[in-house]
């Protein structure tokens, strides 16, 4: 995942790289404690946070293909919760909308066992300025 | 859960049960996500609830900024304005999370504890709409709004 490295954040709830998919890069995160709701269900923040990192992980892969660096802050989010995730494996991409020189509007979706029913739909808008 | 004994989890609470605010935010992050971020009870009115999330390096969104990651405000988020409704209706109710906006109007202030403050502006029997805000110090200079609904799973909010 050429330029790009997960945060503190995200290598403290267990978010890793599955894998490379047609460039887009498929995170991961293991059902535990610290990414626990309610008993036996995922945290509707954990879900958040992971979706969150997979977006940036894409524009950032997409950014690093087209060889630019830009610093990339968050304006919002908005995530709709489909189906209370379960103790599996949960996984999240991001698919860039549209990534133009100033902002950039990504759809990202999460999934457990069955990649055609997601749990989780975010989408995210994020500005980007100028590197240094 | 038997009469007069504190439950070990805000999950072992039954619908109906009466809310207590303070109790139930420690009960609800002694454990999992809530506990993994270190949010704890900071305060509530009639129909708001505030959470503290305390900051820390490894909930950063970039190694060295001391920025905290928009990952922990969401969670903030989601648990204070859940919290605000069940300070609302004063009773214990399983809900989930429908959806849930954020609005990032800047970093947090790296090293500062950011309050979440959630409120609970209208309930339906089994629709709640909430909105909030999350500030490091001056509710007047926010970093992040939140708005979102919660759906009653067990049970009706009125």
């Amino acid at each position: 995942m050429t330029g790009y490295e997960l945060p503190p954040y995200a290598l403290g709830l267990g978010i890793e790289l599955d894998h490379d998919e047609d460039g887009v890069p498929v995170l991961f995160m293991d059902f535990s404690e610290r990414v626990m709701g309610r008993p036996g269900f995922l945290h509707g923040g954990a879900l958040s946070g992971l979706m969150e990192m997979a977006g940036f992980a894409a524009l950032r892969t997409e950014l690093a293909r087209r060889g630019e660096d830009a610093v990339l802050k968050p304006v919002n989010v908005q995530v709709e919760f489909m189906r209370g995730g379960t103790e599996l494996r949960t996984f999240a991409a991001g698919q860039i909308t549209r990534a133009g020189r100033r902002v950039a509007l990504i759809n990202v979706s999460a999934w457990q066992d069955d990649r055609a029913k997601p749990i989780a739909l975010a989408q995210m808008k994020i500005l980007l300025s100028p590197a240094g | 859960m038997s009469t007069g004994e504190q439950p070990a989890s805000i999950h072992e609470m039954q619908p109906g049960d009466g809310f207590n605010p303070g109790l139930a935010a420690k009960l609800m992050n002694k454990r999992g996500h809530g506990g993994h971020i270190g949010l704890t009870y900071h305060a509530h009115g009639p129909n708001w609830f505030e959470l503290a999330l305390p900051w820390r390096e490894e909930l950063t969104g970039m190694a060295g900024s001391g920025i905290l990651a928009s990952g922990p405000i969401i969670s903030l988020m989601d648990n204070c304005t859940s919290m605000s409704v069940w300070t609302m209706i004063g009773r214990f109710l399983p809900h989930a999370t429908l959806d849930l906006r954020v609005d990032y109007m800047r970093a947090a202030v790296p090293g500062r504890t950011v309050i979440g403050r959630g409120e609970c502006y209208k309930l339906t029997r089994s629709v709640a709409f909430v909105r909030g805000m999350a500030y490091d110090g001056d509710l007047g200079d926010p970093v992040a709004h939140a708005t979102g609904i919660f759906m009653a799973t067990h049970g009706t909010y009125k």
